[in-house]
Protein backbone atom coordinates (compact mmCIF):
# COMPACT_ATOMS: atom_id res chain seq x y z
CA UNK A 1 0.00 0.00 0.00
CA UNK A 2 2.65 2.22 -1.03
CA UNK A 3 1.37 4.35 -3.70
CA UNK A 4 0.07 7.78 -3.29
CA UNK A 5 -2.30 9.19 -5.69
CA UNK A 6 -4.21 12.35 -5.66
CA UNK A 7 -7.57 9.93 -5.13
CA UNK A 8 -9.69 11.11 -1.76
CA UNK A 9 -10.71 7.66 -1.69
CA UNK A 10 -7.17 6.74 -1.27
CA UNK A 11 -6.21 9.11 1.04
CA UNK A 12 -9.47 8.10 3.40
CA UNK A 13 -8.30 4.78 3.66
CA UNK A 14 -4.81 5.39 4.14
CA UNK A 15 -5.75 7.42 7.12
CA UNK A 16 -7.66 4.59 9.06
CA UNK A 17 -11.21 5.95 8.28
CA UNK A 18 -13.33 2.99 6.73
CA UNK A 19 -14.22 5.10 3.59
CA UNK A 20 -18.15 4.90 1.89
CA UNK A 21 -18.52 4.63 -1.96
CA UNK A 22 -21.90 4.44 -3.82
CA UNK A 23 -22.51 4.17 -7.69
CA UNK A 24 -24.56 5.81 -10.01
CA UNK A 25 -25.66 4.02 -12.91
CA UNK A 26 -25.83 6.53 -16.07
CA UNK A 27 -28.94 7.12 -18.15
CA UNK A 28 -29.94 5.32 -21.23
CA UNK A 29 -29.80 8.85 -23.17
CA UNK A 30 -27.62 12.13 -23.47
CA UNK A 31 -29.14 14.03 -20.75
CA UNK A 32 -26.12 13.91 -18.17
CA UNK A 33 -29.02 16.15 -15.94
CA UNK A 34 -30.45 12.30 -14.24
CA UNK A 35 -26.69 11.28 -13.29
CA UNK A 36 -25.41 14.75 -11.67
CA UNK A 37 -28.98 14.89 -9.83
CA UNK A 38 -28.60 11.22 -8.38
CA UNK A 39 -24.79 11.99 -7.47
CA UNK A 40 -26.05 15.10 -5.31
CA UNK A 41 -28.35 12.95 -3.21
CA UNK A 42 -25.35 11.55 -1.62
CA UNK A 43 -22.50 13.44 -2.35
CA UNK A 44 -22.19 14.49 1.17
CA UNK A 45 -22.13 11.31 2.68
CA UNK A 46 -19.99 9.18 0.21
CA UNK A 47 -16.60 9.89 -0.44
CA UNK A 48 -16.47 8.63 -4.05
CA UNK A 49 -19.01 7.31 -6.43
CA UNK A 50 -18.61 4.31 -8.93
CA UNK A 51 -20.14 5.50 -12.53
CA UNK A 52 -21.05 1.60 -13.64
CA UNK A 53 -20.39 0.82 -17.50
CA UNK A 54 -22.83 -0.25 -19.30
CA UNK A 55 -23.65 -2.47 -16.53
CA UNK A 56 -25.93 -5.72 -17.37
CA UNK A 57 -24.73 -5.15 -20.86
CA UNK A 58 -27.76 -2.37 -21.63
CA UNK A 59 -26.16 0.25 -23.54
CA UNK A 60 -25.36 3.62 -21.73
CA UNK A 61 -24.56 6.72 -20.98
CA UNK A 62 -20.41 6.44 -20.97
CA UNK A 63 -18.82 5.91 -18.00
CA UNK A 64 -16.21 7.95 -19.03
CA UNK A 65 -18.55 10.71 -19.87
CA UNK A 66 -20.54 10.54 -16.70
CA UNK A 67 -17.71 10.63 -14.29
CA UNK A 68 -16.52 13.56 -16.27
CA UNK A 69 -19.66 15.32 -15.59
CA UNK A 70 -19.59 14.17 -11.56
CA UNK A 71 -15.93 15.77 -11.58
CA UNK A 72 -16.88 19.32 -13.13
CA UNK A 73 -19.56 19.04 -10.63
CA UNK A 74 -16.59 18.80 -7.65
CA UNK A 75 -17.39 15.07 -6.72
CA UNK A 76 -14.68 11.97 -6.89
CA UNK A 77 -16.00 10.15 -9.22
CA UNK A 78 -14.83 6.27 -9.48
CA UNK A 79 -14.25 5.17 -13.27
CA UNK A 80 -15.85 1.77 -14.11
CA UNK A 81 -14.36 -0.19 -16.96
CA UNK A 82 -15.28 -3.73 -18.32
CA UNK A 83 -13.05 -5.48 -20.54
CA UNK A 84 -15.67 -6.53 -22.52
CA UNK A 85 -16.47 -3.62 -24.95
CA UNK A 86 -12.98 -2.37 -25.53
CA UNK A 87 -8.93 -3.92 -26.96
CA UNK A 88 -5.90 -2.85 -25.29
CA UNK A 89 -6.06 0.15 -27.19
CA UNK A 90 -9.06 1.51 -26.66
CA UNK A 91 -8.55 0.94 -23.04
CA UNK A 92 -5.52 2.66 -22.41
CA UNK A 93 -6.83 5.68 -24.39
CA UNK A 94 -9.62 5.91 -22.07
CA UNK A 95 -7.55 5.67 -19.18
CA UNK A 96 -5.78 8.72 -20.25
CA UNK A 97 -8.86 10.35 -21.14
CA UNK A 98 -10.35 10.11 -17.78
CA UNK A 99 -6.22 11.03 -16.33
CA UNK A 100 -6.73 14.06 -18.23
CA UNK A 101 -10.10 14.98 -16.50
CA UNK A 102 -7.94 14.15 -13.16
CA UNK A 103 -10.42 11.36 -12.72
CA UNK A 104 -8.40 9.28 -10.16
CA UNK A 105 -9.62 5.91 -9.77
CA UNK A 106 -10.73 3.04 -11.74
CA UNK A 107 -12.64 -0.17 -11.02
CA UNK A 108 -11.31 -2.59 -13.56
CA UNK A 109 -13.91 -5.22 -14.45
CA UNK A 110 -15.01 -7.92 -16.98
CA UNK A 111 -18.06 -6.98 -17.56
CA UNK A 112 -21.54 -9.11 -17.29
CA UNK A 113 -21.87 -10.93 -20.97
CA UNK A 114 -23.19 -9.06 -23.74
CA UNK A 115 -26.13 -12.04 -24.09
CA UNK A 116 -28.27 -10.17 -20.70
CA UNK A 117 -28.60 -6.69 -22.31
CA UNK A 118 -30.02 -5.02 -25.43
CA UNK A 119 -27.54 -6.30 -27.92
CA UNK A 120 -26.97 -9.88 -27.12
CA UNK A 121 -25.94 -10.47 -31.03
CA UNK A 122 -22.90 -8.53 -30.47
CA UNK A 123 -19.35 -9.68 -30.46
CA UNK A 124 -17.25 -9.00 -27.18
CA UNK A 125 -13.80 -8.05 -27.28
CA UNK A 126 -12.18 -9.31 -24.00
CA UNK A 127 -8.79 -8.73 -25.40
CA UNK A 128 -7.88 -8.50 -21.75
CA UNK A 129 -9.54 -9.77 -18.78
CA UNK A 130 -9.75 -7.67 -15.73
CA UNK A 131 -6.88 -8.75 -13.79
CA UNK A 132 -4.65 -7.79 -16.96
CA UNK A 133 -6.44 -4.58 -16.96
CA UNK A 134 -5.53 -4.12 -13.43
CA UNK A 135 -1.63 -4.55 -14.69
CA UNK A 136 -2.38 -2.43 -17.36
CA UNK A 137 -3.22 0.54 -14.91
CA UNK A 138 -0.51 -0.35 -12.68
CA UNK A 139 2.18 -0.29 -15.57
CA UNK A 140 0.86 3.13 -16.88
CA UNK A 141 0.91 4.42 -13.64
CA UNK A 142 4.11 3.20 -12.26
CA UNK A 143 6.32 2.84 -15.18
CA UNK A 144 5.01 5.86 -17.34
CA UNK A 145 4.87 3.27 -20.04
CA UNK A 146 1.82 1.94 -22.63
CA UNK A 147 1.85 -1.91 -22.56
CA UNK A 148 3.50 -1.40 -26.36
CA UNK A 149 6.66 0.31 -24.36
CA UNK A 150 6.96 3.87 -25.38
CA UNK A 151 6.48 6.38 -22.80
CA UNK A 152 3.63 8.26 -21.61
CA UNK A 153 3.60 11.92 -21.45
CA UNK A 154 1.71 12.60 -17.92
CA UNK A 155 1.10 9.27 -16.83
CA UNK A 156 -2.45 8.73 -15.07
CA UNK A 157 -2.63 8.92 -11.24
CA UNK A 158 -5.04 6.54 -10.70
CA UNK A 159 -6.25 4.39 -7.39
CA UNK A 160 -6.78 1.24 -8.42
CA UNK A 161 -9.46 -1.25 -7.86
CA UNK A 162 -11.09 -4.15 -8.75
CA UNK A 163 -13.80 -6.30 -7.89
CA UNK A 164 -14.42 -9.53 -5.88
CA UNK A 165 -17.18 -11.82 -5.28
CA UNK A 166 -16.81 -13.88 -2.09
CA UNK A 167 -20.17 -15.78 -3.19
CA UNK A 168 -19.13 -16.78 -7.08
CA UNK A 169 -18.08 -20.41 -7.00
CA UNK A 170 -15.97 -22.51 -6.93
CA UNK A 171 -16.09 -21.23 -3.23
CA UNK A 172 -12.33 -22.85 -2.63
CA UNK A 173 -10.54 -20.21 -5.23
CA UNK A 174 -12.17 -16.96 -3.58
CA UNK A 175 -9.30 -16.22 -1.66
CA UNK A 176 -6.94 -17.25 -4.00
CA UNK A 177 -8.21 -15.62 -6.40
CA UNK A 178 -7.88 -12.50 -4.37
CA UNK A 179 -4.58 -12.92 -4.23
CA UNK A 180 -4.27 -13.59 -7.69
CA UNK A 181 -5.72 -9.72 -8.08
CA UNK A 182 -3.48 -8.52 -5.11
CA UNK A 183 -0.57 -9.69 -7.10
CA UNK A 184 -1.80 -8.11 -10.34
CA UNK A 185 -1.77 -4.80 -8.29
CA UNK A 186 -5.45 -3.91 -7.22
CA UNK A 187 -5.18 -1.68 -4.22
CA UNK A 188 -8.87 -1.93 -3.21
CA UNK A 189 -11.95 -4.30 -3.61
CA UNK A 190 -15.78 -3.40 -3.51
CA UNK A 191 -17.15 -6.57 -3.34
CA UNK A 192 -20.81 -8.29 -4.63
CA UNK A 193 -23.48 -7.56 -2.76
CA UNK A 194 -23.34 -9.32 0.68
CA UNK A 195 -26.37 -10.75 1.88
CA UNK A 196 -24.95 -13.91 3.30
CA UNK A 197 -22.73 -12.22 5.95
CA UNK A 198 -21.20 -15.21 7.61
CA UNK A 199 -19.89 -16.44 4.14
CA UNK A 200 -18.96 -13.19 3.49
CA UNK A 201 -16.73 -13.12 6.75
CA UNK A 202 -15.26 -16.05 6.38
CA UNK A 203 -14.24 -14.90 3.37
CA UNK A 204 -12.73 -12.23 4.65
CA UNK A 205 -11.33 -13.79 7.69
CA UNK A 206 -9.28 -16.32 4.86
CA UNK A 207 -7.92 -13.17 3.59
CA UNK A 208 -6.95 -12.02 6.40
CA UNK A 209 -4.72 -14.90 7.52
CA UNK A 210 -3.14 -15.19 4.37
CA UNK A 211 -1.94 -11.48 4.82
CA UNK A 212 -3.85 -10.19 1.98
CA UNK A 213 -5.67 -7.30 3.89
CA UNK A 214 -1.85 -5.38 4.47
CA UNK A 215 -2.02 -5.33 0.74
CA UNK A 216 -5.72 -4.43 -0.21
CA UNK A 217 -8.18 -2.35 1.12
CA UNK A 218 -11.85 -3.94 1.22
CA UNK A 219 -14.87 -2.26 0.79
CA UNK A 220 -18.47 -4.23 2.22
CA UNK A 221 -21.16 -4.30 -0.62
CA UNK A 222 -24.35 -3.56 -0.03
CA UNK A 223 -27.42 -3.26 -1.35
CA UNK A 224 -30.67 -3.00 0.17
CA UNK A 225 -33.80 -4.33 -0.65
CA UNK A 226 -36.72 -2.91 -1.80
CA UNK A 227 -39.25 -6.40 -1.38
CA UNK A 228 -39.30 -9.85 -1.33
CA UNK A 229 -39.74 -9.64 -5.02
CA UNK A 230 -36.41 -8.14 -5.15
CA UNK A 231 -34.87 -10.60 -2.72
CA UNK A 232 -36.66 -13.60 -4.62
CA UNK A 233 -35.10 -12.29 -8.26
CA UNK A 234 -31.61 -11.59 -6.51
CA UNK A 235 -31.59 -15.57 -4.84
CA UNK A 236 -32.92 -17.21 -8.30
CA UNK A 237 -31.96 -15.06 -10.84
CA UNK A 238 -28.73 -13.01 -10.59
CA UNK A 239 -25.63 -15.14 -11.35
CA UNK A 240 -22.88 -15.31 -8.51
CA UNK A 241 -25.61 -14.08 -5.57
CA UNK A 242 -26.08 -15.49 -2.55
CA UNK A 243 -29.05 -14.43 -0.62
CA UNK A 244 -30.05 -16.85 2.33
CA UNK A 245 -33.54 -18.07 2.70
CA UNK A 246 -33.55 -16.23 6.02
CA UNK A 247 -33.19 -12.80 4.41
CA UNK A 248 -35.54 -13.51 2.13
CA UNK A 249 -37.97 -14.53 4.87
CA UNK A 250 -37.80 -11.80 6.99
CA UNK A 251 -38.42 -9.06 4.15
CA UNK A 252 -41.55 -11.51 2.80
CA UNK A 253 -42.63 -11.87 6.47
CA UNK A 254 -43.51 -7.65 6.84
CA UNK A 255 -46.32 -6.37 4.82
CA UNK A 256 -45.40 -5.17 1.42
CA UNK A 257 -45.56 -1.41 1.97
CA UNK A 258 -43.08 -1.89 4.75
CA UNK A 259 -40.96 -4.32 2.68
CA UNK A 260 -38.64 -0.78 1.36
CA UNK A 261 -38.67 0.41 5.06
CA UNK A 262 -37.16 -3.69 6.10
CA UNK A 263 -34.77 -3.68 3.54
CA UNK A 264 -33.39 -0.50 4.80
CA UNK A 265 -33.02 -1.46 8.53
CA UNK A 266 -31.27 -4.88 7.03
CA UNK A 267 -28.86 -2.76 5.14
CA UNK A 268 -27.97 -0.54 8.03
CA UNK A 269 -27.59 -3.53 10.22
CA UNK A 270 -25.30 -5.20 8.17
CA UNK A 271 -23.34 -1.91 7.95
CA UNK A 272 -23.76 -2.24 12.01
CA UNK A 273 -22.45 -5.39 12.06
CA UNK A 274 -19.50 -5.71 9.15
CA UNK A 275 -17.81 -2.06 10.36
CA UNK A 276 -16.90 -4.09 13.65
CA UNK A 277 -15.18 -7.14 11.30
CA UNK A 278 -11.56 -6.87 11.25
CA UNK A 279 -10.16 -6.09 8.09
CA UNK A 280 -13.80 -4.03 6.59
CA UNK A 281 -12.08 -1.32 5.35
CA UNK A 282 -15.18 0.65 4.36
CA UNK A 283 -19.22 0.03 2.43
CA UNK A 284 -19.83 0.45 -1.25
CA UNK A 285 -23.39 0.66 -0.80
CA UNK A 286 -25.07 -0.22 -4.56
CA UNK A 287 -28.70 0.89 -3.85
CA UNK A 288 -29.65 0.47 -7.57
CA UNK A 289 -32.10 3.08 -8.79
CA UNK A 290 -32.50 3.92 -4.84
CA UNK A 291 -29.31 6.33 -4.51
CA UNK A 292 -32.07 8.83 -2.28
CA UNK A 293 -31.78 5.75 0.58
CA UNK A 294 -28.02 6.48 0.55
CA UNK A 295 -27.86 9.05 3.37
CA UNK A 296 -30.41 7.21 5.37
CA UNK A 297 -28.14 3.62 5.39
CA UNK A 298 -24.98 5.90 6.09
CA UNK A 299 -26.16 7.77 8.96
CA UNK A 300 -28.50 4.91 10.52
CA UNK A 301 -24.84 2.88 10.14
CA UNK A 302 -22.51 5.58 12.43
CA UNK A 303 -21.07 6.52 9.32
CA UNK A 304 -22.00 10.02 8.98
CA UNK A 305 -20.32 12.90 8.78
CA UNK A 306 -17.12 11.25 6.61
CA UNK A 307 -14.50 12.21 8.45
CA UNK A 308 -12.24 15.54 7.55
CA UNK A 309 -9.22 15.10 5.53
CA UNK A 310 -6.13 17.25 5.72
CA UNK B 1 -12.52 -31.91 -36.35
CA UNK B 2 -14.62 -28.41 -38.47
CA UNK B 3 -18.46 -28.91 -37.08
CA UNK B 4 -20.67 -28.00 -39.06
CA UNK B 5 -25.15 -27.39 -39.01
CA UNK B 6 -27.43 -27.58 -42.14
CA UNK B 7 -28.66 -24.22 -43.45
CA UNK B 8 -32.34 -24.13 -43.44
CA UNK B 9 -33.66 -26.07 -46.69
CA UNK B 10 -35.87 -22.54 -47.25
CA UNK B 11 -32.58 -21.10 -47.24
CA UNK B 12 -30.64 -23.23 -49.96
CA UNK B 13 -33.81 -23.21 -52.17
CA UNK B 14 -33.81 -19.22 -52.53
CA UNK B 15 -29.89 -19.90 -53.25
CA UNK B 16 -30.43 -21.96 -56.37
CA UNK B 17 -33.84 -20.86 -57.31
CA UNK B 18 -32.58 -19.37 -60.35
CA UNK B 19 -30.48 -21.86 -61.68
CA UNK B 20 -31.38 -25.61 -63.19
CA UNK B 21 -28.31 -27.60 -63.71
CA UNK B 22 -27.44 -28.04 -59.38
CA UNK B 23 -24.46 -29.82 -58.26
CA UNK B 24 -24.95 -30.85 -54.27
CA UNK B 25 -21.30 -31.66 -53.60
CA UNK B 26 -20.32 -33.17 -49.92
CA UNK B 27 -17.08 -34.02 -48.58
CA UNK B 28 -16.06 -36.93 -46.82
CA UNK B 29 -14.02 -35.41 -44.05
CA UNK B 30 -15.65 -33.69 -41.12
CA UNK B 31 -18.53 -32.47 -42.15
CA UNK B 32 -19.44 -36.45 -42.77
CA UNK B 33 -18.06 -37.26 -39.09
CA UNK B 34 -20.13 -34.37 -37.80
CA UNK B 35 -23.00 -35.67 -40.26
CA UNK B 36 -23.89 -33.13 -42.34
CA UNK B 37 -22.08 -32.74 -45.56
CA UNK B 38 -21.16 -36.17 -46.34
CA UNK B 39 -22.12 -38.89 -48.80
CA UNK B 40 -25.56 -39.54 -47.09
CA UNK B 41 -26.49 -35.49 -46.52
CA UNK B 42 -25.86 -34.64 -50.45
CA UNK B 43 -28.15 -37.60 -51.50
CA UNK B 44 -30.84 -36.56 -48.80
CA UNK B 45 -30.24 -32.66 -50.22
CA UNK B 46 -30.23 -33.13 -53.11
CA UNK B 47 -34.11 -35.14 -52.91
CA UNK B 48 -35.05 -32.35 -51.69
CA UNK B 49 -34.03 -29.82 -54.27
CA UNK B 50 -35.92 -32.03 -56.44
CA UNK B 51 -39.01 -32.64 -54.71
CA UNK B 52 -38.76 -28.87 -54.40
CA UNK B 53 -38.45 -27.92 -57.85
CA UNK B 54 -41.32 -30.85 -58.71
CA UNK B 55 -43.67 -28.71 -56.21
CA UNK B 56 -42.72 -25.66 -58.41
CA UNK B 57 -43.50 -27.18 -61.60
CA UNK B 58 -39.64 -26.54 -62.72
CA UNK B 59 -37.57 -28.81 -64.72
CA UNK B 60 -34.04 -29.25 -62.96
CA UNK B 61 -31.46 -31.47 -62.78
CA UNK B 62 -29.86 -32.20 -59.40
CA UNK B 63 -26.69 -34.10 -59.77
CA UNK B 64 -24.82 -35.46 -56.87
CA UNK B 65 -21.08 -36.10 -55.43
CA UNK B 66 -18.57 -36.00 -52.52
CA UNK B 67 -15.40 -35.19 -52.75
CA UNK B 68 -12.65 -36.65 -50.16
CA UNK B 69 -11.66 -33.52 -49.38
CA UNK B 70 -12.51 -29.92 -50.38
CA UNK B 71 -10.11 -28.27 -48.43
CA UNK B 72 -7.21 -30.15 -50.97
CA UNK B 73 -6.91 -28.20 -54.20
CA UNK B 74 -5.25 -31.83 -55.41
CA UNK B 75 -9.49 -33.32 -55.06
CA UNK B 76 -11.45 -29.91 -56.12
CA UNK B 77 -9.39 -30.07 -59.44
CA UNK B 78 -10.21 -33.71 -59.65
CA UNK B 79 -13.71 -32.80 -59.68
CA UNK B 80 -13.40 -30.66 -63.05
CA UNK B 81 -15.36 -33.15 -65.27
CA UNK B 82 -18.18 -33.66 -62.83
CA UNK B 83 -18.66 -30.45 -61.16
CA UNK B 84 -18.42 -28.45 -64.93
CA UNK B 85 -22.01 -29.32 -66.60
CA UNK B 86 -23.33 -27.79 -63.77
CA UNK B 87 -24.71 -23.97 -63.27
CA UNK B 88 -24.44 -23.67 -59.77
CA UNK B 89 -22.63 -26.20 -56.75
CA UNK B 90 -23.89 -26.00 -53.29
CA UNK B 91 -20.85 -27.21 -51.36
CA UNK B 92 -22.05 -28.88 -47.89
CA UNK B 93 -18.60 -29.07 -47.04
CA UNK B 94 -17.16 -26.31 -44.27
CA UNK B 95 -16.79 -22.90 -45.08
CA UNK B 96 -13.04 -23.79 -46.06
CA UNK B 97 -13.91 -26.16 -48.35
CA UNK B 98 -16.96 -24.09 -50.04
CA UNK B 99 -13.52 -21.57 -50.44
CA UNK B 100 -11.40 -23.82 -52.45
CA UNK B 101 -14.49 -24.73 -54.57
CA UNK B 102 -15.17 -21.46 -55.58
CA UNK B 103 -11.33 -20.72 -55.92
CA UNK B 104 -11.21 -23.42 -58.19
CA UNK B 105 -14.16 -22.93 -60.67
CA UNK B 106 -14.02 -19.25 -61.21
CA UNK B 107 -17.11 -19.32 -63.52
CA UNK B 108 -19.52 -21.26 -61.66
CA UNK B 109 -21.10 -20.13 -58.63
CA UNK B 110 -20.33 -21.57 -55.49
CA UNK B 111 -22.58 -21.39 -52.51
CA UNK B 112 -23.16 -23.05 -49.14
CA UNK B 113 -25.45 -25.27 -47.95
CA UNK B 114 -23.97 -25.51 -44.36
CA UNK B 115 -23.22 -23.04 -41.73
CA UNK B 116 -20.10 -23.78 -40.79
CA UNK B 117 -19.70 -23.83 -36.63
CA UNK B 118 -16.50 -24.44 -34.47
CA UNK B 119 -13.65 -26.94 -33.90
CA UNK B 120 -14.73 -29.67 -31.40
CA UNK B 121 -15.46 -33.11 -30.60
CA UNK B 122 -18.24 -35.58 -30.35
CA UNK B 123 -19.57 -35.92 -26.94
CA UNK B 124 -21.69 -38.80 -27.67
CA UNK B 125 -23.48 -39.41 -31.22
CA UNK B 126 -25.22 -36.45 -32.19
CA UNK B 127 -23.27 -34.32 -29.64
CA UNK B 128 -20.43 -32.03 -30.36
CA UNK B 129 -18.81 -29.41 -28.16
CA UNK B 130 -16.27 -26.57 -29.08
CA UNK B 131 -12.70 -27.23 -27.77
CA UNK B 132 -10.29 -24.79 -30.04
CA UNK B 133 -10.82 -21.49 -31.36
CA UNK B 134 -7.31 -21.50 -33.34
CA UNK B 135 -5.58 -19.07 -31.67
CA UNK B 136 -2.30 -19.96 -32.38
CA UNK B 137 -0.40 -19.89 -28.98
CA UNK B 138 -1.79 -22.88 -27.16
CA UNK B 139 -2.79 -22.54 -23.25
CA UNK B 140 -3.82 -25.85 -22.23
CA UNK B 141 -0.63 -26.43 -20.33
CA UNK B 142 -1.36 -23.68 -17.94
CA UNK B 143 -4.75 -24.38 -17.36
CA UNK B 144 -4.69 -27.93 -16.50
CA UNK B 145 -5.90 -29.04 -20.58
CA UNK B 146 -9.02 -27.10 -20.19
CA UNK B 147 -9.02 -24.00 -22.98
CA UNK B 148 -10.78 -20.94 -21.42
CA UNK B 149 -10.11 -19.06 -24.92
CA UNK B 150 -12.73 -21.74 -26.09
CA UNK B 151 -15.04 -22.32 -23.43
CA UNK B 152 -14.84 -19.31 -21.50
CA UNK B 153 -17.70 -17.16 -22.39
CA UNK B 154 -15.73 -13.98 -21.94
CA UNK B 155 -12.44 -15.99 -22.61
CA UNK B 156 -11.22 -15.56 -18.91
CA UNK B 157 -7.73 -16.13 -18.84
CA UNK B 158 -7.82 -15.27 -15.00
CA UNK B 159 -10.83 -17.05 -13.95
CA UNK B 160 -13.26 -17.75 -12.98
CA UNK B 161 -14.84 -14.44 -13.39
CA UNK B 162 -18.14 -13.72 -10.52
CA UNK B 163 -20.98 -15.35 -12.56
CA UNK B 164 -19.86 -18.71 -11.97
CA UNK B 165 -22.41 -20.50 -9.97
CA UNK B 166 -22.79 -23.81 -9.31
CA UNK B 167 -20.50 -24.83 -11.95
CA UNK B 168 -22.14 -23.30 -14.83
CA UNK B 169 -21.39 -20.04 -16.80
CA UNK B 170 -23.57 -17.08 -16.15
CA UNK B 171 -24.55 -17.23 -19.92
CA UNK B 172 -26.36 -20.67 -19.75
CA UNK B 173 -26.89 -23.50 -16.99
CA UNK B 174 -26.58 -25.79 -20.10
CA UNK B 175 -22.53 -24.01 -20.48
CA UNK B 176 -19.68 -25.41 -18.17
CA UNK B 177 -17.46 -22.76 -16.56
CA UNK B 178 -14.37 -23.48 -18.23
CA UNK B 179 -12.94 -22.30 -15.15
CA UNK B 180 -15.00 -24.41 -13.06
CA UNK B 181 -13.12 -27.55 -15.09
CA UNK B 182 -10.31 -25.80 -14.68
CA UNK B 183 -9.92 -25.72 -10.70
CA UNK B 184 -11.52 -28.87 -10.40
CA UNK B 185 -8.91 -30.63 -12.41
CA UNK B 186 -5.68 -28.54 -10.98
CA UNK B 187 -7.19 -29.81 -7.98
CA UNK B 188 -7.08 -33.44 -9.39
CA UNK B 189 -3.60 -33.61 -10.37
CA UNK B 190 -2.41 -32.01 -7.12
CA UNK B 191 -1.74 -28.45 -9.01
CA UNK B 192 -3.73 -25.60 -6.75
CA UNK B 193 -0.58 -23.60 -6.58
CA UNK B 194 -0.59 -22.92 -10.39
CA UNK B 195 -3.85 -21.38 -10.36
CA UNK B 196 -2.28 -18.20 -8.71
CA UNK B 197 0.17 -18.26 -11.77
CA UNK B 198 -0.99 -15.05 -13.35
CA UNK B 199 -1.63 -15.65 -17.32
CA UNK B 200 0.22 -12.44 -18.66
CA UNK B 201 -2.11 -10.41 -21.50
CA UNK B 202 -1.93 -12.27 -24.37
CA UNK B 203 -0.29 -11.83 -27.61
CA UNK B 204 -3.65 -12.23 -30.12
CA UNK B 205 -1.19 -11.81 -33.06
CA UNK B 206 -1.14 -15.33 -33.28
CA UNK B 207 -4.90 -15.35 -33.67
CA UNK B 208 -7.22 -14.25 -36.57
CA UNK B 209 -5.80 -10.51 -35.18
CA UNK B 210 -3.59 -10.83 -36.37
CA UNK B 211 -4.96 -11.18 -40.31
CA UNK B 212 -5.44 -14.53 -42.32
CA UNK B 213 -2.69 -16.88 -41.54
CA UNK B 214 -0.60 -18.88 -43.41
CA UNK B 215 1.15 -21.87 -42.53
CA UNK B 216 5.00 -22.97 -44.84
CA UNK B 217 6.28 -26.39 -43.79
CA UNK B 218 9.41 -25.56 -45.37
CA UNK B 219 10.43 -29.37 -46.04
CA UNK B 220 7.81 -30.14 -47.51
CA UNK B 221 6.78 -27.76 -49.98
CA UNK B 222 8.21 -28.79 -53.14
Amino acid sequence: MSSTTPSKLEKMLKAGHQAVTSECGPPRGSDAEAIKEKAQLIKNHVDAINITDNQTSVTRLCSLASCIHLKLAGLEPILQMVTRDRNRIAMQSDILGAASFDIHNILCLSGDHQSFGDCAAGQNVHDLDSMQLIQTVRHMRDEGKFLGGDEIKRPPSMFVGAAANPFADPFEVRVPRLAKKVAAGVEFIQTQCIFNLDKFERWLGEARDRGLLEKVYVLAGLTPLKSAGMAKYMKNRVPGMDVPDEVVERIAGVPKEKQPEEGVKMCIEAVQRLKEVPGVAGFHIMAIEWEEKVPEIVEGGGLYPRPPLD
Amino acid sequence: MIVANGKPLEEIFDLVKDHRKILVAGCNECVTVCEVGGTKEVGILASALRLHFLNQGVEAQVGETTLQRQCDREYVVGARETVEPYDIVVSIACGVGCQFMAEEYAKIPVVPGVNTSFMGGALERGVWSERCQGCGTCLLAQTAGICPVSRCAKRVLNGPCGGSTKGKCEISKDVDCAWQLIVDRLKSLGRMDDYETLTPIKDWSTDRAGGPRTRIKEEVVS
